[in-house]
């Protein structure tokens, strides 16, 4: 169980609530959040007006704009209010559209205090919520005074704490880094040559059917279609450039955090992969790089990296470029055990829905992870691990009823990743495939 | 284990036909007077043009199709409110809805993250409300619309303590 804070940190006294325990925003928050649109009102409108030889018009339409504004925040502000209770955070808004939002405290995982810069004149301060693994804020309370912020904040991060029964981070400096073991390097020279067979390729060929349909066809037309032409190319060289000087030097190490992530030629960035955080991979091997065997791996990781100070993963990439080989073994390790071998194919009517998947469309799963196949040029692998599926949803489209046939999704927290997809399976093995998958990923959930 | 699914063996997720749990009739009816009145004045606004630009049997044909196209939303959204449905599981949450594009959602009560009860003007008039849940996962779509307000209120308790009884970490 949580040990309580300190006397000397003891939580100031709750702002006053009505009856049932339900508080209001700061009286001052219509003036913030009507404030702002009604300056860029007033700048716009006035210089129209001044423009124009109707000024009185221009201050007619801002007389009566304003005090709009300002009602509509005024109602806006009236129809907010919240409540702490044991197990959530309750608020109620909405005028038009009402909306009651539950928020239950075990789900909490970091509370902000935001100062935005007019609020900090005022002396107010927003409250940002960030629930477990959402990548976007949720539920946020504009505005409230500082004080009665802080103590919220203390409030919501103490009861949410206790009910997780978890220690509140004292936040602070980690120790000195733990010992890393280096998994894997990726050399300069796969790095550049992976680079340059993908998009570079493809509108080079473009690029040179461009160029002689035009010579043939119409010889003067060849400055314009070169001047379009250029700035594709620039933008191809550049993205390629980037890219190359993002991942220069790419390292993967474990360590006791997570698994650890260095790459940049000029600027050095790191990130760890806190153990246990992934929600999906995905491993893509283009058709361009099958001759040499290489494949790219990419992660989505829930929330930010354990112990702080380090930023998001600025690429989503786990490796850049490696042989198959040993990307699997990477993927294993990283969600401890082997994989299963995506070996269902879908039935042959699949072939009608989607014709160019058709051959590479396959579904395998075990005890611990779903691992779903799909593409035509590029060949991906999605693998879920089953403890992370947040939803399962069953899709029908009327082509595919036409067929007997339905697609299953599997959903995760990651952001950039949406999961894994068994794509147009026969409709009766698609729901026992959903039943099979809700089964497991609860098992799953509860190891 | 080589083939997931042995033919045969696990049970389906969907419960028999009659044990859904259903949007309330009120909603049929709300969606249906709206139907009614935005397009029968898009109807109606259409034959007055045409009946002003154009000569009466244009006119009455426009009419004509106009109360056709208007026939077949009536019946497109009856079907659709009808194939609305949920189902409360032992674990986990049921959502089913469409027709043209079918989907059925399972939920687990653990995977919860907040559950918002939602209620527009015109929905309030009714007594009605719609109740989405929110995981994690952004693709997350279960919602429910046209529930009484007692339903739904019932509905995000239920699923607020189950959530807490069975959360489950990252």
């Amino acid at each position: 169980m949580s040990a309580g804070p300190p006397p000397a940190a003891r939580v100031p006294a709750a702002p006053p609530a009505d009856a049932d325990g339900w508080h209001r925003l700061h009286p001052l928050t219509p003036l913030l959040r009507g404030g702002r649109f009604g300056l860029v009102l007033v700048v716009v409108l006035g210089q129209q007006g001044l423009r124009a030889e109707s000024a009185l018009l221009g201050l007619g339409v801002i007389a009566v704009a304003v005090p709009l504004v300002a009602a509509f925040a005024y109602v806006t502000w009236r129809a907010m209010r919240y409540r702490l209770t044991d197990t959530e955070l309750q608020v109620d808004s909405g005028v038009l559209t009402k909306r009651q939002r539950r928020v239950p405290l075990a789900r909490l995982q970091s509370v902000d205090v935001v100062r935005p810069l007019f609020a900090r004149i005022l002396g107010l301060a927003e409250l940002r919520l960030e629930v477990a693994g959402g990548g976007q804020t949720e539920a946020p309370l504009s505005y409230l005074s500082e004080a009665d912020a802080l103590a919220l904040r203390m409030r919501l991060l103490e009861l949410s704490a206790g009910r997780r029964g978890a220690a509140v981070p004292a936040g602070g400096p980690t120790a000195a880094a733990p010992p890393e073991l280096l998994l894997v390097a990726v050399p300069p020279g796969p790095l550049l040559w992976s680079n340059l067979l993908g998009a570079p390729v493809w509108t080079t060929g473009f690029l040179l059917v461009a160029v002689v349909v035009t010579a043939a066809v119409d010889p003067r037309a060849f400055g314009v279609v070169a001047f379009t032409v250029l700035p594709v190319a620039f933008g191809v060289v550049t993205t390629v450039v980037r890219r190359v000087l993002t991942e220069y030097g790419f390292r993967v190490s474990e360590s006791v955090d997570g698994l650890k992530i260095r790459h940049g030629l000029l600027e050095t960035r790191s990130a760890t992969i806190p153990a246990g955080r992934v929600q999906v991979v995905r491993v893509r091997e283009p058709l361009l790089w099958r001759p040499f065997g290489w494949v790219r791996v990419e992660v989505d990781v829930a929330g930010y990296a354990a112990g702080g100070g380090e930023e998001q993963m600025s690429t989503s990439a786990l490796l850049p470029v490696a042989p198959k080989e040993l990307a699997v073994a990477l993927v294993a390790r990283v969600l401890s055990g082997s994989l299963p071998q995506p070996a269902v194919p879908p039935p042959p009517r699949a072939r009608l829905r989607s014709p160019l998947w058709f051959r590479r469309l396959r579904v395998g799963l075990d005890d611990r992870h779903v691992v779903t196949t799909f593409g035509f040029v590029t060949t991906t692998m999605d693998v879920v691990p089953l403890a992370k599926v947040q939803s399962l949803r069953l899709r029908q489209g009327p082509l595919q009823r036409r067929l007997r046939l339905a697609s299953v999704h599997c959903d995760t927290a990651g952001r950039r990743l949406p999961g894994a997809i068994a794509w147009h399976r026969d409709s009766d093995e698609a729901r026992r495939l959903l039943a099979e998958l809700t089964a497991r990923a609860r098992a799953a959930r509860s190891r | 284990m080589a083939h997931p699914h042995p033919p045969g063996q696990p049970t389906p997720v969907e419960p028999a036909e009659d044990a859904w749990l259903r949007p309330d009739p009120a909603l049929l009816r709300l969606r249906r007077t709206v139907t009614l009145v935005l397009v029968g004045a898009l109807v109606l606004t259409a034959t007055a043009v045409a009946a002003a630009l154009s000569d009466p049997t244009t006119a009455l044909a426009v009419l004509a199709v106009g109360l056709g196209l208007l026939g077949m939303l009536l019946l497109a959204v009856e079907r659709r409110t009808r194939a609305w449905g949920y189902y409360e599981r032992e674990d986990d949450l049921l959502v089913r809805r469409g027709v043209l594009v079918r989907r059925l959602s399972v939920v687990p009560y653990g995977r919860m993250q907040y559950v918002d009860v939602v209620a527009g003007p015109l929905a309030r008039r009714y007594g009605l409300a719609t109740v989405t849940l929110h995981t994690a996962a952004a693709a997350t779509d279960a919602y429910v619309p046209g529930l009484r307000a007692d339903e739904a209120t019932r509905l995000r308790d239920r699923l607020a303590a189950l959530g807490e009884a069975r959360q489950a970490g990252l």
